[in-house]
């Protein structure tokens, strides 16, 4: 959320309502569960999650491992399933697996990365810090760093790193009459993949997914809904 | 006039409420329009939904003793509330018991609004229910005074931190009782720089509080602190009322609270290795703890 204060909402302090014991622990984690399902496009059939920091030291008695696998499964963090999500998963067929990984000094001490897979063979590697207060970020993307909070509808592609491309996305957007509140494009190494976040003040309709889907060079287009 | 009603410091907030001659919660409120999301109608219902849900999660844990997931602590809520009163009245008891109800629902799993932390939600719904029954005023005040606890909470949280994680219990519970303090001054008419003072004397008087769960539950100290901390923020309301002035401006206590958070040992942030968490039972109840990566599925 390029240059905005993290906390800009009356809603980021009184809120998120929520299952307890913990905003950052518990109503966080369950949010970035949520969004790493978004950005898989459905539920994992198999999810690595590693824990670092303080999620690792005190995540469990936090309920933090129930909370990201809720997220997983679609579940809000007010939702009261919250505390039985793994049954929930069982019953959904998730395989999942809990390890501890030290990220680095830098890195938020409430953080977690995701590594995903879906039945149709789609993969994510997803790193996201839990900042307090139920707010969030996602730092990288399939290793790409990126800065998202969930707290925009935000359109996430993967494409080829062609002149034009980026203008033909923001036409569709102008098309769909969708204003851009912020806007960052990351690549490894010129010429290499191109990946591209963009935060919207509206909701992305789908048939906009859809259209930036068809355009030439386009690897993969997602839509993250802003965050409950 | 400021449109966007942006506010980054204590100072930015009274200034604008003062500019316009508005209370904190209508600059909050003003800002939350001005970000595009929703109309006032809305932003003031979204409010009472959290007023609603608050009342609920205080009745909640008063009807019944909650099973807290470490099972550190049960019932205390409603031994409060079945308490008389003896060296306080029954309103301050009942602060008490509700922050109680509400931290050993939180602790559950139980539903709970975040203020600004779950770890912290006892506080501000226990104050304001107490400053309604004394001054007898009607929700939509309450709503009101939620939404210039949520401006003051905005600044403690984008200055410094309202993660224990990161700044320790004084991030969590000192912020909370600060909002607690200023928006019961400012439900009892307090002019925005005395409900600021009120915020600056409860936030002061909790710079240090670490972050040290035992067994990494967030029950104890966790669920006691919110009852004790709800009289504390009280006290500090009490005090801006009665024109005592917070000698450092509430912006430097900011500023202070973020130098000694980043100060604060590793081990006293929220990762349950020092302080109360490795006393000889904090050591107990850790041994006995499940741990994130025993969880398979
Ligand atoms: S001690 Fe830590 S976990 Fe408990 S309320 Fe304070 S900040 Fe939250």
């Amino acid at each position: 959320m390029g240059g905005m204060a993290p906390y800009d909402s009356v809603f980021s302090i009184i809120g998120p309502i929520m299952v307890g014991p913990s905003s950052s622990h518990t109503a966080g984690a369950a949010r970035l569960g949520g969004l790493a399902r978004a950005l898989l496009g459905g539920t994992p059939v198999e999810a690595e999650l590693d824990l670092h920091g303080s999620f690792a030291e005190t995540g469990a008695g936090h309920g933090t491992d129930r909370a990201l696998v809720a997220g997983l499964l679609g579940f809000s963090s007010g939702d009261d399933r919250l505390k039985d999500a793994f049954e929930h998963a069982r019953e959904a067929g998730i395989v999942w697996k809990f390890g501890t990984v030290n990220l680095g000094p830098d890195v938020h001490p409430c953080s977690v990365r995701f590594v995903l897979r879906a039945a149709d063979g789609e993969a994510l590697e997803m790193v996201g810090s839990s900042l307090g207060g139920g707010a969030v970020r996602i730092t990288s993307i399939q290793g790409y760093d990126v800065d998202i909070s969930g707290d925009y509808p935000t359109l996430v592609t993967v494409h080829e790193d062609r002149p034009g491309l980026v203008q033909e996305v923001s036409a569709l957007l102008s098309r769909y009459a969708v204003n851009i509140a912020f806007m960052r494009v990351a690549r490894h190494h010129r010429g290499a993949h191109a990946f591209m976040t963009l935060e919207a003040d509206h909701d992305l309709p789908p048939e906009l997914v859809t259209a930036t889907r068809a355009i030439p060079g386009m690897v993969s287009a997602r839509a993250l809904p802003r965050l409950a | 006039m400021n449109k966007t009603y942006r506010f980054d410091t204590m100072a930015d907030l009274v200034a604008l409420a003062e500019a316009e001659d508005i209370s904190l919660g209508e600059v909050a409120l003003r800002h939350e329009v001005a970000l595009g999301q929703l109309d006032r109608d809305e932003v003031l219902a979204a409010m009472r939904t959290r007023w609603a849900t608050m009342k609920q999660s205080m009745e909640v844990g008063l009807a019944a003793p909650q099973k807290t997931m470490g099972g550190l602590s049960h019932g205390a809520g409603q031994m409060m509330a079945g308490h008389r009163p003896v060296l306080s009245d029954a309103i301050a008891t009942g602060v008490m018991a509700r922050a109680l109800a509400v931290n050993e629902c939180s602790a559950a799993m139980r539903r709970i609004v975040a203020a600004p932390t779950a770890g912290s939600s006892g506080i501000l719904p226990a104050s304001l229910w107490g400053a309604q029954q004394r001054l007898g005023c009607e929700d939509e005040a309450v709503v009101m005074a939620l939404l210039a606890a949520a401006a003051l909470g905005m600044v403690m949280a984008n200055r410094a931190t309202i993660s224990g994680a990161q700044g320790g219990c004084m991030a969590e519970v000192g912020v909370s009782a600060a909002m607690a303090a200023g928006a019961m001054a400012e439900m009892a008419g307090a002019p925005p720089d005395v409900a600021v003072h009120a915020m600056a004397l409860a936030l002061k008087n909790t710079l240090g509080l670490v972050c040290d769960p035992i067994g990494g539950y967030v029950e104890v100290p966790c669920i006691k602190r919110n009852a004790i901390f709800a009289i504390h923020a009280t006290t500090a309301a009490e005090m801006a009322l009665a024109g005592i002035r917070s000698f450092v401006p509430a912006d430097q206590v900011i500023a202070a609270m973020k130098e000694i958070g980043d100060a604060m040992p590793k081990k006293l942030k929220e990762t349950s290795q020092g302080g109360l968490a490795t006393t000889l039972i904090g050591l107990e109840v850790m041994a006995r703890r499940p741990r994130v990566d025993h969880v398979q599925g």
